[in-house]
């Protein structure tokens, strides 16, 4: 390991004022376990394994060989995509000098620094990263379960679930009912329940016009809600009813087994039912104990580490930060910060302050992409956003046109960032 | 129809033979002028002692083999277009500022394209004044840009840290990819420091349009934008 003390304190006493001391841990490199090799742990591994050269031992846990991001599903949905242009392997990463594990992480020891994986076997660390996005609540939808979702699919983690959602849908009857359950604040990418409602509407408009779909809502507004039922209007009009907490869209039930809707005690029979549950923590991160009774895992807003245990980090949609959506682009810049802290505690490389920025683009119709973003930076006790910006109802086309390339630009961008 | 008008119009003057077609009768150059300032002037430049920016220097570029200049690094396609023969003429040029991906697909010029054919026409004919008549070109400085941002000698000579830029650039490069490839969003890899600094912190006053990027630069000090553009302009 190479200190290098003068850039240690200088880069420390101009940035955030931290002096971390740099570990020296006996004759091994330090060593940093991530679990989750999405947008958040692809992006931490990735940028530790390359940006300290070999001076640390990165393990990157994840349970799929090939991994689907849930980001652009929606865009397969919609048939903008092809499925296969999804998935991203982690060949990449490998050469970059992770080490990566297929297996899935069932218990961490925070007393003795080791994570227990299903496989049987323990890997130490020094340094942990939590990215394992998120878990369901069942109980939040009535009726519905996790083994329900082989008939009511959630599709909120990509992979198999997307495509059966897909099917699904193509499968309706003309004129059918297709019905989503939205879930309730906080849950991954605000605006993607709705993106998905313009993609289906999308899907059927070509081979289904006469089809409705129904949002059943519990929430009073949604992310970037003029720009949706205008775009609604405007591509698939009459195709879209969407019913807030006012009207019953917050007192809903299931019943799988005979494909009905509750609203307010009275059934609907529907064709396609996609229920978004509420959601928490990834579950390894609430079997770490680091959760609190929100069921996110609190975090410092100027490094994302943990604020039960001081050798952990939590990314992307696990966390509880502060002002940061749920979304691919905050875990991937959140990591970057996270990476930098790390590699600073353990190898005494310059830490720089954090600066935080999220962009989320959703797509309306062919050509019609739409967008907001917002930096961040750490404020008090919470990440808080800086300045934001929105798209305007009313853009004309030629730049609707551009945001969406814009769009198909940050995918490749960000998926090489994650995966190389 | 109005390209054909254009072009009819300058067979008509070549027919008449004694004289090259004279920039007047290919547009208004004047209003020309404005338009590349504009238009063009962030990333081009023109005139004397024109140099390489963002964008290869426009000086002479009618009759110029595309992607002919030794010390611009173009893209993939440019190049191969030039190797292919596109050679930039009246036609050539009208069509490729018209919708420049739909003649050079993979052009890192990053701009929408200009649609109305007599505002081409003025472009072109405030060009052609810089191809074939330097004693056109005039003594004023021919790079001022209605949306640079006016900026103090102190910042433009402040030396960026790369290192602080490399931490940096972590948030450029979930859009903008380190290698450099261009798909919907441009590449920034390799560009000059100074253009670099400019173009930041034209966003940052927000004379630049875009949303994602004025909300990026805005709240980069000084320090930062010039780390940025130190680490940048290390990558090929």
């Amino acid at each position: 390991m190479i200190l290098t003390r003068r850039s240690l304190i200088a880069g420390a006493t101009a940035a955030t004022g931290l002096l971390y001391a740099p570990v020296v841990l006996g004759q091994g490199k330090p060593k940093v376990v991530v679990i989750g090799g999405g947008a958040g742990g692809g992006t931490a591994a990735h940028y530790m394994a390359r940006d300290s050269q070999g001076a640390l031992d990165v393990t990157l846990v994840e349970a799929n060989p090939v991994y689907t991001t849930c980001f652009f599903s929606n865009l397969y949905i919609g048939g903008f995509r092809d499925f296969e242009s999804l998935q991203h392997g982690y060949d990449k990463l490998s050469a970059a000098g992770v080490a990566v594990v297929n297996d899935t992480a069932v218990a961490v020891d925070r007393a003795a620094r080791t994570v227990t994986l299903a496989g049987g076997q323990v890997l130490p660390y020094d340094r942990l990263v939590l990215s394992p996005g998120i878990e369901f609540k069942p109980d939040s939808v009535p009726g519905w379960s996790l083994e329900a979702a082989e008939i009511m699919p959630h599709a909120y983690k990509a992979g198999p679930q997307t495509q059966l959602l897909r099917r699904m849908i193509e499968a309706m009857p003309q004129g059918g009912v297709f019905a989503m359950i939205a879930p309730p604040n906080p849950y991954r990418c605000p605006p993607g329940p709705y993106e998905r409602v313009s993609m289906v509407a999308h899907l059927l408009k070509q081979t289904n016009p006469t089809a409705k779909i129904i949002v059943l809502d519990p929430k009073d507004k949604f992310s970037k809600q003029a720009l949706f039922e205008e775009g609604w209007g405007k591509h698939y009009n009459g195709m879209v009813e969407w019913i807030g907490p006012e009207f019953g869209g917050g007192a809903v039930e299931v019943r799988p087994d005979s494909m009905e809707v509750l609203v307010e005690g009275t059934a609907q029979k529907v064709d396609c039912c996609n229920v978004i549950p509420a959601q928490s923590a990834g579950r390894i991160a609430a079997i770490a104990g680091l959760t609190d009774e929100s069921g996110w895992a609190p975090v410092h807003p100027d490094s994302m580490k943990s604020r039960m245990d001081e050798n952990v980090w939590i990314l992307g949609d696990s966390s509880a930060q502060g002002d940061m959506p749920k979304s691919a682009f905050s875990a991937n810049s959140q990591a970057k910060v996270a990476a930098m802290a790390i590699r600073g505690e353990l190898t005494g490389s310059r830490v720089f302050p954090a600066k935080y920025s999220n962009t989320c683009w959703s797509l309306l119709a062919p050509d019609d992409g739409i967008k907001l973003g917002a930096s961040y930076q750490p404020n008090g006790d919470r990440i808080a956003s800086v300045e934001n910006f929105i798209s305007n109802t009313g853009e004309d086309a030629a730049l609707r046109k551009l945001t969406y390339e814009e769009s198909l630009g940050w995918y490749a961008g960000i998926t090489a960032d994650i995966f190389g | 129809m109005r390209q054909r008008k254009l072009l009819s119009a300058l067979f008509t003057v070549a027919a008449a033979g004694a004289t090259p077609a004279a920039a007047e009768e290919i547009g208004d150059t004047v209003h020309g002028a404005v338009l590349f300032r504009k238009e063009c002037a962030i990333c081009h430049r023109i005139g004397q002692d024109a140099r390489n920016a963002v964008g290869p220097r426009l000086n002479g570029v009618f009759g110029r083999r595309a992607a002919a200049l030794a010390d611009f690094n173009y893209s993939r396609a440019m190049k191969r277009k030039g190797n292919d023969g596109l050679t930039w003429t009246l036609e050539t040029l009208d069509a490729y500022i018209e919708n420049p991906k739909a003649l050079v697909t993979g052009t890192r010029m990053s701009y929408r394209g200009l649609a109305d054919p007599q505002a081409r026409a003025d472009l072109m004919a405030y060009m052609r004044d810089h191809s074939d008549r330097p004693q056109d070109i005039p003594e004023a400085e021919p790079t001022a840009r209605r949306n640079a941002p006016v900026l103090s000698e102190e910042v433009l000579a402040l030396r960026g840290d790369p290192e602080f830029g490399a931490y940096l650039s972590a948030e450029c490069t979930t859009c903008h990819q380190r290698d450099g490839s261009d798909q919907g969003i441009p590449s920034i890899a390799g560009w000059p420091q100074e253009d670099f600094v400019v173009a930041m912190h034209a966003y940052k006053q927000k004379l630049r349009p875009h949303p994602v990027m004025q909300m990026m630069a805005g709240r980069l000090s000084e320090e930062e934008i010039a780390a940025l553009a130190a680490f940048f302009a290390t990558l090929e």
